[in-house]
């Protein structure tokens, strides 16, 4: 068999093989620039974190340990020997993870209830005027960039203490990021049914109620159940700060040292995360197909 | 004109008997989630604590409250409050850096074209996923045990718990990758490091990249609010100022948060289209 690679005369290749070569530096020192200014970066976050490989290093060691010592008991003995000592305030908190889903509970469907008003008016293809939407856009825009917590701290104090001031607070942030996305389901939804029903002489309203509802619920459950997913989490947290769940139990053991309720809390709170996972991935692919959005 | 056509409505009825006449149960199936979901939510406002008297009462100080917000007033510590937002951009940055260094060769074996065998795909899958249960605050308070309060934790925070983030979206993109290159390696005589050196990482690179610039911009968020548990950055003045009532302060530190995100999405929209060009993030 004879190989056919035609060879180029010498003058030929010379010229292209500079042009190939000239080509390939010019993206090297692109890449090379981009790397040195990354490096920049990074090494001026780390005088401005105050990064200390001093302290890592000596206290890597406390990192480590510290698993070690969340999963050992008072008496010294492997948690896991003894489950019933481990999980010993465990009517305490399964109270406080149903707190917890409570919240997120309310929040996510009290956000979700006022993003279905107030995604119309944001949304491109349906509002009734462009000053409403600007005003609504911008509302949603802050509700969704304050984060939860702060809303949280803000409200511990207006409202007292206690789950009411989590439950504002995750429904307020529900309400920035799902009228955002619920917004951009009804800009994607079909406008020949509006404008037939409109040609009918049917009101705003009715335009709403009968053409672009129908079109987008699936989407809005889909959203919302996937926001209830993140709610959960963030519920966890909110006890830092005062606004009830399983976070204010948690907060108390790890400040005072309570070895092995960190861990047996921590364990209860992502074996409650796999679960919602799981049933709300299950729900929204037995409710909408696999092709709904995610 | 032709007279209309009879309808035979017996014979559409004995063909089409579920449009007639829909089973009970799929006519209440709705009405009967939305009640429960009623029912449940007012089981939880009453339950919460939720009273109209409170919810008025906590309403006219939210009132009062935003009355004293205005205007937004630095007072004399702009400096301080300057640096705390580029301290908490540097946990941002580092942290995101050091989550991806670390998740880049674990990613590889959680996914399913790199490491076939089940079994041990399924311990590693699991690890990340319990370490993205845990949220960034807790890690925060976890690692404020070990290196002590400061912005250090703070970086800390944000690696680990983006690190479970990331090896999962990795691991996604190397499975979405085409195996042809990596085939092509093997045919050439390639070792196993070869082909993920020049088959894989070719193709996985400028998604990773996309994602982790995602991420940076959204750890500007994560880092504001870890401070809120001493883990240095704006949030810790933040939280101190809610914590004495100082609530000039306050909206000009919220105001401030707003105006960094704002930039960095900006910023960062523009270098992942430079970098990946107009594709979106998976």
């Amino acid at each position: 068999m004879t190989l056919a690679v035609s060879i180029l005369p010498e003058q030929q290749l010379a010229a292209l093989n500079a042009a190939y070569r000239q080509a390939v530096t010019r993206k090297r020192l692109r890449l090379l620039f981009g790397v040195v200014l990354f490096a920049t970066a990074l090494v001026l976050a780390a005088i401005g974190a105050e990064v200390n490989l001093r302290t890592l290093f000596t206290y890597f060691g406390n990192f480590v340990s510290y698993f070690d010592r969340i999963l050992t008991l008072d008496s010294g003995q492997r948690v896991w020997t003894d489950v019933g000592e481990w999980l010993w305030g465990w009517r305490k908190w399964l109270k406080m993870l149903g707190e917890t889903l409570l919240i997120s509970y309310v929040g996510t469907l009290t956000g979700a209830i006022f993003a279905f008003v107030l995604n119309f008016f944001a949304a491109e293809n349906t509002s009734p005027g462009p000053w409403l939407r600007f005003v609504v856009r911008r509302l949603l825009e802050f509700a969704r960039t304050v984060p939860g917590i702060v809303f949280a701290l803000v409200f511990v104090i207006a409202f007292g203490l206690g789950p009411m001031a989590g439950v504002l607070a995750i429904a307020i942030h529900s309400t920035g990021a799902l009228g955002k996305l619920f917004s951009e389901i009804v800009e994607n939804a079909d406008m020949k049914p509006v404008e037939g029903i409109r040609s009918t002489g049917a009101s705003w309203l009715s335009c709403m109620r009968f053409a672009v509802v129908p079109q987008v619920t699936a989407g809005y459950a889909s959203y919302a159940l996937l926001r209830f997913e993140i709610n959960v989490r963030e519920a966890s947290v909110m006890g830092f700060v005062g606004a009830g769940g399983i976070g204010q139990e948690l907060v108390v053991a790890i400040r005072k040292f309570y070895y092995s309720d960190v861990s047996a809390i921590l364990l209860t709170i992502i074996v409650t995360v796999f679960i919602i996972d799981i049933t709300t991935g299950w729900l929204r692919s037995r409710l909408f197909g696999r092709e709904a959005p995610t | 004109m032709s007279k209309p056509r009879e309808v035979d409505t017996a014979a559409l009825r004995a063909r089409y008997p579920d449009v007639f006449e829909r089973p009970a149960s799929a006519r209440l199936a709705t009405p009967a989630m939305i009640a429960a979901a009623l029912a449940l939510l007012i089981y939880g406002l009453v339950d919460l604590d939720f009273s109209p008297s409170r919810f008025a009462a906590g309403l006219s100080q939210l009132g009062w409250i935003s009355l004293m917000m205005i205007p937004p007033d630095p007072g004399s510590s702009l400096p301080i409050y300057l640096k705390a937002l580029g301290e908490t951009l540097s946990i941002a940055l580092l942290g995101t850096t050091l989550a991806a260094l670390f998740a880049l060769p674990v990613s590889l074996l959680a996914a399913r074209n790199i490491v076939p065998s089940n079994i041990l795909r399924f311990p590693v899958r699991r690890f990340l996923d319990s370490i993205r249960g845990v949220d960034t605050l807790i890690w925060a308070l976890v690692w404020i045990n070990v290196v002590g309060l400061g912005p250090f934790a703070g970086v800390l925070a944000i690696a680990v718990s983006d690190f479970g983030a990331f090896g999962k979206l990795f691991s996604e993109a190397i499975e979405g990758a085409d195996q042809k290159q990596v085939e092509g390696i093997r045919a050439s005589g390639g070792s196993a490091l070869h082909e993920i050196r020049f088959g894989l990482m070719p193709q996985v690179l400028p998604v990773i990249a996309g994602q982790v610039l995602y991420f940076i911009e959204s750890n500007t968020r994560s880092a504001t609010i870890i401070g809120i548990v001493g883990a240095g950055g704006i949030g810790l003045q933040l939280a101190e100022q809610i914590r004495v009532l100082e609530w000039q302060k306050v909206s000009f530190l919220i105001l401030m948060i707003l105006v960094a995100v704002a930039a960095i999405d900006f910023i960062s929209g523009k270098l992942r289209f430079a970098i990946i060009g107009r594709r979106a993030v998976a």
